[in-house]
Order: C-alpha cells, then sequence, then structure tokens
C-alpha cells in the first residue's frame, strides 16, 4: 500500500514546490515593479495626460451641453480643440510604451547582472521565472489600467454629477478589460524581445521600432500595398474600388493598434453600428439608433479574441525561445 | 535502488557539449566523493564552466550523463537543484535591493516557511560577517562582501552539495583567506560536499582533496595531488634542481657519478639534474660528506605548481602562460 501511495505525495510535492517557486517570482516581481522609479515615470506620464484629456472633455461635454446621449461615455472619447487627445487615444498611444517598459530588460537584463543563473539554480522550474514575470507584469497592467479608468470616471463623476446607467458602466469595464489585453500584448512583446536580445538597448529599441511603425507608418504601407495591387483611378470599376478598400481594412487589421481602436471606439461610441465601409443599400431601411450592449460587443468580439491570441502567440514565442536558449552570459 | 547509496555525490558518464563546431567538454568522466571537495582546475575556456551548467541541469548535454546523488539534472531538476547551491564566478544579486531581501527571495524560491526563513537568514548573516551591511542595497557591495553574501544563500539553501565556479575571482588577498576559510569550514564543519572550479592552483591545491586537471575539454588527470604527482613521474623522467656552495668543477662530477643521474645541466646559478628516481637522499649525504654546503635542493614535479604548468604545456600549449597566481 505505502509503495503505490508514496510517489503520489511526491508528484504533489513536485507540483506544490514548482507553484511556489511561480508565486515568489510573481510577488517579486510585482514589488519591483511598484518600486521601479522608471514605472513611477510612466506612470505619472499616463494619470497627467488622462487628467488633462478628462479636463478637456468636461469643458468641452459642458460647452455642447448635457441633452447628448451617453455623456459618460463620452468623458473618455471626447478630445478639445486645445489638446487633440482624448482619454482613449492616450491609452491606446502611451500604452504600448508601458507595455514595452515593463518588460524589454526582463530576461537580458538578468542575464546581465548574472541573476538568471543564480534564480534558475534554485529548485523552480524554467518557466516558473518567465511565467512569473508575465503574469506579475499583467497584474501590475491590471491595477495601472482599472486604477486610470475608474479614478477618470469617479472625477467625471463629480465634475457632472450624472451617474452613468448600467450600460455605460459595462461598456466602460470591457474597454478596461480590452485594454489590459492590448497592453499586455506589448508586454509580451518585449518579453520576447528581451530573450532574442542581448542587450537590454536593442530590445527597448526593437520594441520601440514596432510601436512607432504601428502607431505612425502602418496606415501608409497599407494603402500602399493596396494600392499596387487594386490600382485606382477615376474611372475604375466599382469592384475595383471595392477590392482596393477591403484589402486595406484586412491588411490594416493585422496591426494591433488598428483592432484595439475600432474595438475601442464600437465599445464607447455606441452609435457606431458596423466597422469598416457600408454600402448605400445596407444603410436602406436602418433605424439610426445606438446599438445595445451586448450587440456592439458582438461587433468587436473578433477583435478582442484576435488581440488575446497575438498576445498569446507573442507569449509562446517567448516561452519557447527561453526554455531552448542557454543560460550562461 | 536508493539514489543516494552510492558513494560518489556527483557522477558524470562520457558527458560531452558541443557549440557548433567548438568541442567544450568531451567524454568527460568525473566522480565527486560525498563529503570532500573536489577542484577542477584549467585555463578559462577549458570547459569547466560548461560542465558545472550540465551538472546543474542549466545546459543540456550533446551526448553522455551527469548524475547528481543518482538524480538525472535533465529528468529531475528539481531533485537536483534542491541537493545543489550553486555559486556562479559573479554571483548575480538584484542591485536595488538589500542584502536581506535577496536572501529572503532565494529563501521563497526553495520554499522556506518565513520563521525556517528567518533564523537561517540571521544565521547566515552572522556566520559570514555581513549582519551590519544586511540593510544596504546590493549594489552598495564591493565584489568580496557580493561574494560573502553568495556563501550566506547557499547557507540559507543549506544543500549537501555546494558547486563554486571561480569563487575567488578578483577578490584582494585578505578577501580570498577568509573566503576559502569559510568553504572549508563548509566542508569540514557542516559536512558537505564541495565541487569548485578554479584557475589558481595554489588556492585549489590548498583545500581541495582531490583535484581534476582540464584542457580544452578534456580532464586530462585528475586524482589527489600525490596522485598527480606520481602519474607524472611516470611518463617523465625526474627533475632535480641543485644549488650547493663552493661551486665548482668537483661538484659537477660528483653529480655526474650519482647512481640514477643521467644528465647534469648548468642553468644560471642552478644545476639541473635529469634522473631516473629520487635521488635527493644519496645526493645531499654525499654533498654533506664531500664538504658542501647544501642552498637548494627541489624536486621539479611534486608541486601542484608543476604538473599544472607542464600539463598545459603539454597539452594546452599556451596555456602554461596562464598562470597568475
Amino acid at each position: 500500500m505505502a509503495r503505490t501511495v508514496l510517489p503520489k505525495i511526491e508528484a504533489l510535492e513536485n507540483v506544490v514546490q514548482a507553484n511556489r517557486g511561480l508565486t515568489a517570482v510573481i510577488k517579486k516581481e510585482i514589488s519591483d515593479h511598484l518600486s521601479g522609479r522608471r514605472f513611477l515615470i510612466l506612470v505619472i506620464l499616463v494619470v497627467v495626460a488622462c487628467l488633462a484629456s478628462l479636463y478637456i472633455a468636461a469643458s468641452a461635454i459642458r460647452s455642447a451641453g448635457q441633452n447628448a446621449d451617453f455623456v459618460f461615455l463620452k468623458l473618455f472619447t471626447v478630445a478639445g480643440s486645445t489638446l487633440p487627445f482624448s482619454f482613449t487615444a492616450f491609452v491606446s498611444f502611451l500604452g504600448p510604451l508601458l507595455g514595452l517598459m515593463m518588460g524589454f530588460d526582463a530576461i537580458n537584463g538578468e542575464r546581465d547582472r548574472g541573476t538568471l543563473s543564480h534564480v534558475l539554480s534554485q529548485p523552480i522550474y524554467r518557466d516558473a521565472l518567465i511565467n512569473g514575470k508575465f503574469i506579475a507584469g499583467v497584474i501590475v497592467l491590471a491595477l495601472v489600467v482599472f486604477g486610470l479608468g475608474l479614478l477618470t470616471g469617479g472625477l467625471g463623476l463629480l465634475v457632472f454629477g450624472v451617474p452613468p446607467t448600467v450600460e455605460e458602466l459595462l461598456r466602460i469595464l470591457v474597454y478596461l478589460v480590452l485594454s489590459v489585453v492590448y497592453i499586455s500584448f506589448w508586454l509580451a512583446l518585449s518579453l520576447l524581445f528581451s530573450i532574442l536580445f542581448r542587450q537590454t538597448t536593442t530590445s527597448a529599441l526593437a520594441g520601440i521600432a514596432l510601436w512607432l511603425f504601428f502607431t505612425l507608418f502602418a496606415v501608409f504601407f497599407v494603402g500602399m500595398i493596396a494600392n499596387a495591387i487594386f490600382p485606382l483611378s477615376e474611372s475604375s470599376p466599382a469592384q475595383q474600388v471595392l477590392a482596393n478598400a477591403r484589402l486595406e481594412m484586412w491588411l490594416g487589421r493585422i496591426s494591433p493598434n488598428a483592432l484595439y481602436d475600432e474595438a475601442t471606439v464600437t465599445l464607447l461610441n455606441p452609435s457606431v453600428r458596423a466597422l469598416g465601409f457600408v454600402m448605400l443599400d445596407q444603410l436602406y431601411g436602418a433605424i439610426d439608433a445606438p446599438l445595445s450592449f451586448g450587440q456592439s460587443l458582438l461587433l468587436i468580439w473578433p477583435h478582442l479574441v484576435s488581440l488575446i491570441a497575438a498576445t498569446l502567440i507573442c507569449f509562446a514565442a517567448a516561452y519557447f525561445a527561453f526554455m531552448r536558449q542557454e543560460i550562461r552570459a | 535502488m536508493a539514489p543516494s547509496a552510492s558513494k560518489y555525490l556527483v557522477e558524470t558518464n562520457k558527458l560531452t557539449k558541443h557549440y557548433g563546431s567548438l568541442v567544450a567538454v568531451s567524454n568527460l568522466n568525473l566522480k565527486v566523493k560525498t563529503g570532500s571537495i573536489f577542484g577542477i582546475l584549467g585555463p578559462n575556456g577549458a570547459g569547466k564552466t560548461t560542465t558545472i551548467l550540465m551538472l546543474l541541469g542549466l545546459t543540456e548535454p550533446t551526448a553522455g550523463s551527469a548524475r547528481i546523488a543518482g538524480y538525472d539534472p535533465l529528468r529531475e531538476p528539481l531533485k537536483v537543484k534542491a541537493l545543489t547551491g550553486y555559486l556562479p564566478d559573479n554571483v548575480g544579486f538584484y542591485q536595488d535591493m538589500t542584502g536581506l531581501e535577496n536572501l529572503y527571495y532565494t529563501a521563497d524560491l526553495n520554499g522556506l516557511s518565513r520563521e525556517v526563513a528567518k533564523e537561517r537568514i540571521h544565521a547566515a548573516l552572522e556566520r559570514v560577517g555581513l549582519t551590519e551591511a544586511a540593510e544596504r542595497k546590493v549594489g552598495e557591495y564591493s565584489r568580496g562582501m557580493r561574494q560573502r553574501l553568495g556563501i550566506a544563500d547557499l547557507l540559507v539553501k543549506d544543500p549537501p552539495l555546494i558547486i563554486m565556479d571561480e569563487p575567488t575571482l578578483g577578490i584582494d588577498p585578505e578577501g580570498v583567506r577568509e573566503l576559502l576559510q569559510l568553504i572549508r569550514e563548509l566542508a569540514h564543519k557542516d559536512k558537505r560536499t564541495i565541487l569548485l572550479s578554479s584557475h589558481l592552483l595554489h588556492q585549489v591545491q590548498e583545500i581541495c582533496d582531490e583535484v581534476g586537471i582540464f584542457v580544452k575539454g578534456k580532464m586530462i588527470a585528475s586524482g589527489t595531488i600525490d596522485q598527480l604527482g606520481s602519474q607524472l613521474q611516470a611518463k617523465e623522467k625526474l627533475q632535480l634542481e641543485l644549488k650547493a656552495e663552493p661551486r665548482d668543477e668537483a661538484l659537477y662530477q660528483l653529480c655526474r657519478r650519482t647512481e640514477g643521474v643521467t644528465e647534469v645541466k648548468e642553468e644560471g646559478d642552478l644545476l639541473k639534474l635529469t634522473c631516473q628516481k629520487d635521488v635527493r637522499p644519496q645526493l645531499s649525504k654525499a654533498l654533506v660528506e664531500a664538504g658542501y654546503n647544501l642552498l637548494h635542493l627541489h624536486l621539479r614535479g611534486f608541486s601542484l605548481d608543476d604538473i599544472y604548468s607542464r600539463y598545459f604545456q603539454k597539452e594546452g600549449g599556451d596555456y602554461g602562460q596562464d598562470r597568475t597566481a
């Protein structure tokens, strides 16, 4: 009897020990992030940007009057004339930087300082380190994003005194979850770069280069490619114009930024009824009314799934690369 | 079979590692007795660190296998890592955490409870003399202090096997003396097995029970220091260095006539004798009887210094110059 029971206990102990290692890594990484100066600087930047956008949104909404629908959502989406950025634009622009900052030296930094072999010679599985780093990063991101979103909402409540409806609240919560997923994508990407490149500066630059590409240049490239494949002239047939637009849309959606922005707009602006182009005959008979929360969610479901998939693919690549990598410096 | 019953705590069988076309370690058969201090001696790039990383399961061998207390580092990494404490040459601690926080992290990774961790950490800091510096950030530590924190880290983990990679690298002589004393205590007082690598043979000679000499990925000799000496004797003729006064032709003739001496050469103010056996007893007696004052008589090949440089000259070419002791 004892012989059959013993191995099971041993296996159980192994699992417990492995998880202990994971929780130890997570705890340490979270406290590292929260006490780090780098993180503090970025969070201050993001907070200031968001408060500024809140202030501008508030004044813009006030001058427009309060008769509009979904006033509470407008807090997040309306931009003023002095500062052409809304809360969502800020998160979309600065969020990736936050993710990149948190991960760009995750592994190669440890290698530089010689802590990698030290940590991995402790009785933990190798993946506990990278899993722990990613999970800790996502937890901290969630804290920041939700903290920021709820703070903005709370201040908006004070400024307007108009309580949000349940639907608005749901939309904001889904938007915040979406933002966490989106920034996690950049975290996973920078984690991957920190494994692929030995120098922390190289991995930071690679991350920033990709971020710049997706935020600034991707749109031009996509347009160029679409025009090269389906050239347009004044006399182009409708099919050609349609094919060009369709290709441009699908190519554009390779970029996680485009996915995130489309999803954000749909979530926080219920009057968005469709994404991409709409034919005139499709509009015929349509009722000009905001979408319900469920319908908006249905519209962006593919976006959310794609973003989660992109994040997981990045993390899986990082995981694979890390497990195969030499530990020695 | 109970894995730990073996006499050897560390055993490798034809352990081999290639990096592309470079052979870092080739067909290594290493055996470390439980409770001994084993020194891996070799120049930089001889494959010492690679061997250690393979023993810890941090690097996958190309061929062959390693066993720590009977456990395969690749199949049962947690068992091996729980049994083994590792001190790398430049031990890595988190710079912006204090020494104490770093040790608590190690304790956490090892799954120690808070009470046990606290007890062990304070005892360890006391033992390596870092109690006062414990609350300072590791970034402010000197290299010697960091190395001692590394030892404290090992003590917190409390493993039966300790593997150290170049433990004395870049530490001042006083620090080295203290460190070697600590290592000796770890082995003899705490009854731990220690495997350490170094290119500084005097230190290895001082503390190791057994030594393996590594050159270009091969262990070309191993055993106790005496065994290494006699292994060399079997291959080579003995060299004697002699200095006596007065220095004259009769001295030269006397040396020639002594039985077993095949050749006498003058080198500076020394006479170099090549002989088939150890002729020191006869020679010294003969010299004293003939009225010479014996100033220097040294049998080359018995100190590890000579063994080391000779092996390196023979197998490693230029490595003979690498001695920085």
